[in-house]
């Protein structure tokens, strides 16, 4: 059976306002799980009513790809670690820019068996889908691999780097306008493919871990933007409008990321900063005798003591695998009355809005998850500050906007100076991602708990039982 | 040419539908707008299931069937794990 086309795109549409309405309930957590399903159902009747396009011929192929997704999509999604959740999504993100590439790696060699020469919108989008699909499979995996640690996460700096991604970027150019001009074979389409899967690795291996937010947001966007260009291949408006709502979404969260840094994107992208490392006379003069170091039993005197206690997770915790303890100690301290809330930095964790999960998989109701904008002008009604295992978005240096060499000027962090008493639970006196000293250490407010995060949540939880 | 215009015009006005939409997401929920999102960008599966499903070329379905496989991971696996991730955000009484 056949379905008249106008039938089939005027399902596209329902689909596509299916996808806005499902965004549009992300917008708040009672309304977000019917977001979600209101996409999913989108993209199912989408999917169906393609089924019936009068070009498919043969199901046997289609049949073993969509099992064989299938089943890998759902081990993916139930096996993950919540901690593994930026991988997943940077893996992901590759699997969307390649199923684009080949879409319209597809499109052009079937055209190429038929008579009709290819139009200019054709060629065109064709070598744009190939060029963003590539860099993003390519560079997705790259992310993937620094992020679960099987390559390095320092920026890895080649010599000449810049002139060999300039080249990189004129040689794509030039296999462009080849496949434009010539449309007679799929050679620069191929050719344009393996440059482009290049220019993904040489883009993304300079940039350091804690810049990850930033990239997974912008691969994220590539995903949709190469989707869209298959979709001026194909002429499918389905496909250019998820492509571009996609798209906006990971601009968006990329100029939220690099705001919350106080970075360009083009300084995250070029700059490899995390590859230089502090000088240890200069950690002498900040620390130096100023430094206090507390024990387990102390800090819960304190936290019973208090009435307001704020926590500061930063990826530390995550590492430590410190969540569940650092629940446990806070539901104990809110039996005695203490009232506890969480203070999340824009770019804790590996990717945006990541600490939050990790600490709603702990049951820790999202409404004590405040943001940093939020939760900064309490932080001088606040008796008690934990910071466990973050660095930099509490380092006050950030608001000195004058020294030429301060790495995070201008960067907005939590005023966690501000509260009666700090507690920084940490291995050591060893920078953040920065690579500088942080003088909140050896504040007058400050007390240090050398330890694993881990180790010191459990001991916090059993020193409050006892009190 | 005509065609290229119209769906420009389609892209850009969606651009702007997803601006509008997206920043009155919260920060609380931007991991799973972007797993979400993701599987949104596996909808070139609807342009897979086409190349797979041609009887010639044999390259042409071949690698129809390859981005159908991918794209479906994309999709199935972008859905399940946002809904794994926003069951965690319900309301705990």
């Amino acid at each position: 059976m056949v379905i008249d086309l106008s039938i089939v795109n005027f399902v596209y549409l329902v689909a596509v306002v299916l996808f806005i309405l499902g965004l549009k309930g992300l917008s708040h957590p009672r309304t977000a799980v019917r977001g979600n399903l209101m996409g999913a159902s989108g993209m199912l009747i989408a999917i169906v009513v393609t089924l019936f396009d009068q070009n498919i011929v043969r199901f046997e192929f289609i049949v073993m790809g969509l099992l064989i997704g299938t089943v890998l999509g759902a081990a993916f999604a139930f096996r993950i670690a919540m901690t593994s959740m930026p991988q997943l999504v940077a893996l992901f993100n590759g699997l969307g820019g390649a199923a684009s590439m080949l879409v319209a790696g597809a499109a052009l060699e079937q055209e190429l068996t038929g008579t009709n020469s290819l139009g200019l919108q054709f060629t065109m989008a064709s070598g744009i889908s190939a060029l963003i699909g590539s860099i993003t499979l390519l560079g997705s995996l790259v992310a993937f691999g620094k992020l679960q640690g099987l390559i390095t996460e320092s920026p890895v700096l080649m010599p000449g780097r810049h002139i060999l991604n300039i080249t990189l970027g004129l040689i794509s150019i030039g296999l462009i306008v080849w496949l434009v001009l010539d449309s007679s074979n799929s050679l620069p389409f191929w050719i344009l493919v393996g440059v482009a899967a290049l220019f993904g690795i040489t883009l993304v291996i300079p940039i350091g871990g804690a810049d990850m937010p930033v990239v997974i947001s912008l691969l994220n966007s590539y995903s949709g933007l190469a989707a869209s260009a298959t979709g001026f291949v194909l002429q499918n408006n389905m496909l250019i409008i998820a492509g571009a709502l996609v798209g906006a979404a990971g601009i968006i969260l990329t100029r939220i990321m690099c705001k919350a840094m106080n970075r360009s994107l083009i300084n995250v992208l070029l700059a490899g900063v995390g590859a230089v490392a502090t000088s240890p006379t200069q950690d002498n003069e900040v620390y130096e005798g100023k430094v206090k170091s507390t024990s387990a039993d102390e800090v819960a005197m304190l936290l019973e003591d208090a009435r307001r206690v704020v926590i500061v997770p930063g990826y530390g915790m995550a590492v430590a695998q410190a969540q569940f303890a650092v629940r446990d100690f806070t539901s104990l301290l809110e039996t005695k009355g203490v009232e506890v809330e969480f203070a999340i930095h824009p770019v804790a964790g590996r990717m945006p809005g990541h600490m939050n999960v990790l600490l709603a998989e702990v049951n820790i109701p999202y409404e004590k998850l405040r943001e940093m904008d939020d939760i900064n002008p309490t932080f001088e009604q606040t008796d008690v500050v934990l910071v466990i295992g973050a660095n930099d978005v509490v380092n006050p240096v950030a608001r000195d906007n004058d020294d030429p060499g301060n790495p995070i000027a201008g960067m907005p962090i939590l005023d966690v100076d501000h509260a009666r008493t700090v507690v920084v639970i940490k291995r050591s006196l060893s920078p953040g991602f920065a690579g500088i000293p942080n003088p909140l250490f050896a504040a007058e407010n400050c007390l240090m708990l050398f330890a694993d995060a881990k180790q010191a949540a459990f001991d916090l939880a059993a020193a409050i039982k006892e009190l | 040419m005509e065609i290229f215009i119209a769906g420009l015009t389609i892209f850009v006005l969606a651009v702007f539908v997803g601006f509008e939409v997206i920043t009155k997401v919260p920060p609380l929920l931007h991991t799973p707008l972007m797993s979400g999102a993701n599987a949104f960008s596996g909808v070139t599966l609807i342009g897979a299931l086409v190349a797979a499903g041609v009887n010639e070329p044999i390259l042409a379905r071949i690698l129809g069937v390859t981005a159908v496989a991918l794209a479906t991971t994309n999709v199935v696996g972008g859905f399940l794990v946002t809904h794994r991730m926003l069951q965690m955000f319900r309301r705990k009484s």
